[in-house]
């Protein structure tokens, strides 16, 4: 309701820009570091693998352990400065507390009640539904939660503290591959629902 | 646990037979085989830095600067955390991509530690002469770069009172170790005189078996594994990265903890 506000105050729905610039050069940012993070991942999870299964070569990245290394620590730099930007911006701004709170778990029920009945509305791209707005809470929450866990593990004597309070080393590896799923999860809904509704793909490329 | 391990080998032969192994695209191209199968990164596709030699000396690049990083954070005072016997892992993992019947086997009577480079005293060390070394014990946890790890009890001689004893020039930025079956390598001066940084001879306070590195191992709970030389012979105090077995194939040269 607020969005059709905006909106309408602003006069000419096609102007509104749904995405400020900053937005979408974080977002296309992480997307290719997360991915890359992601692939080589897998492959360092192939070293010494925590469950029963390993991940694909084919899929992985970095061909074998010292390469996926490399491209991790790499990848690394480029995921943490911006997601740093991206928070601290979406902070300053307001962006977050206006696109994402409040959640209410009634809510997320409802539109979760919607969506499994194709009745969720989506004409508007500039105001998030509760579900919307519990997923990318929870993203934002899961990659603090990937990169300190991730932290732990490259650093378990400097930042011993911090490992600690995953639940040591071996522990910390499980968060750390547990936020990974996390992540995968979330991209597969959220690339299927860009793909289901392109304007919200066409958004976040040139804004509008 | 998986038996690859990243610990020294002992032949040559073996040496290169795993090596092939765990690079089974020997070109300089190796990083980035699987690059271009990675669906999102065809972003980047016609992009030079995708392009062979030119990512991996990105990576590389980056690599360097991350041992960089890792010497800021270092903290020459900061304890790798410690562990109750009870913690120890039992048994512990052999390491060695090689039988544990192919480990070095050196001669305990004949052994010589051999020192060289900026150090005032370069006489070889017996190994009678190093047990009477005032010794230092540890329990901490080894972290293999595969990301396994163990808890492990070591006992042996500061590796910075050795320093000291023999004159070295601490000032220098490396100390470079090399070991029986060939395996080599270098370790920044600070880490060097890291109060845990240990000349070990000893496991769980019993003479170091074969299989943990006979007669001496570095042990370095601020480091990764294979930062970690086992059958050490020889030490050289310098001011030249003469670089190491993995690092060299790509293995960040710091890997600090």
């Amino acid at each position: 309701m607020s969005a059709d506000v905006a909106i309408g105050t602003k006069g000419e729905a096609a102007d509104t820009v749904i995405h400020p610039a900053w937005v979408r050069i974080c977002h296309w940012i992480n997307a290719i570091a997360i991915l890359v993070m992601i692939g080589s991942g897998w492959q360092i999870y192939d070293a010494s693998p925590l469950f029963d299964f390993t991940f694909p070569r084919q899929i992985a990245l970095g061909n074998w352990l010292a390469g996926a290394l490399l491209w991790h620590f790499a990848a690394m730099w480029v995921l943490v400065v911006n997601g740093i930007v991206y928070v601290a911006l979406g902070i300053m701004t307001g962006r977050f507390r206006r696109k994402l709170l409040p959640i209410y778990p009634r809510e997320v029920a409802a539109n979760i009640g919607q969506a499994l009945t194709l009745r969720l509305a989506h004409d508007d791209l500039s105001t998030y539904n509760a579900v919307q707005k519990l997923l990318y809470a929870g993203i934002i929450l899961t990659g603090v939660v990937i990169v300190l866990s991730g932290v732990s593990i490259w650093k378990p004597v400097q930042f011993q503290d911090l490992t600690t309070f995953f639940g040591g080393y071996d522990t910390a590896r499980y968060v750390h591959f547990f936020a990974m799923a996390t992540i995968v999860g979330f991209l597969v809904v959220h690339i299927a629902l860009a793909l289901i509704v392109p304007k919200s793909l066409r958004a976040m490329i040139s804004g509008k | 646990m998986r038996k690859r391990r990243i610990i020294p080998g002992v032949d040559k032969d073996l040496l290169i037979k795993d090596a092939a192994k765990l690079m089974p695209e020997p070109s300089r191209r190796m990083f980035l085989r699987s690059a271009a199968t990675l669906g999102a990164l065809t972003f980047l596709t016609g992009c030079d830095i995708i392009d062979g030699d030119t990512a991996e000396n990105v990576l590389r690049k980056v690599s360097s600067f991350n041992d960089g990083a890792q010497a800021l954070l270092f903290s020459k005072t900061k304890l790798a955390p410690t562990f109750p016997e009870s913690a120890i892992t039992k048994p512990f993992p052999y390491n060695g991509y090689y039988d544990e019947d192919d480990a070095p086997a050196i001669d305990g009577k004949v052994y010589k530690l051999e020192i060289s480079g900026r150090v005032d005293n370069k006489k070889p060390w017996t190994l009678d002469e190093l047990y009477k070394l005032p010794q230092v014990s540890q329990i901490t946890r080894l972290v293999c770069v595969e990301g396994w790890s163990a808890i492990g009890s070591w006992q042996g001689v500061r590796l910075s009172d050795f320093l000291k004893r023999i004159g070295a020039d601490t000032r220098a930025k490396y100390v470079w170790f090399k070991c029986a079956e060939g395996y080599t390598n270098t370790i920044d001066m600070q880490t060097a005189l890291h109060p845990q940084t240990q000349m070990t001879f000893k496991y769980h306070n019993r003479i170091l078996p074969q299989a943990y590195g006979y007669p001496m191992k570095i042990r370095i709970p601020t480091k990764l594994g294979f930062k970690n030389p086992k059958y050490v012979v020889a030490m050289e105090v310098t001011n030249t990265d003469k670089g190491g077995y993995w690092e060299d194939k790509g293995y960040n040269w710091f890997s600090g903890l």
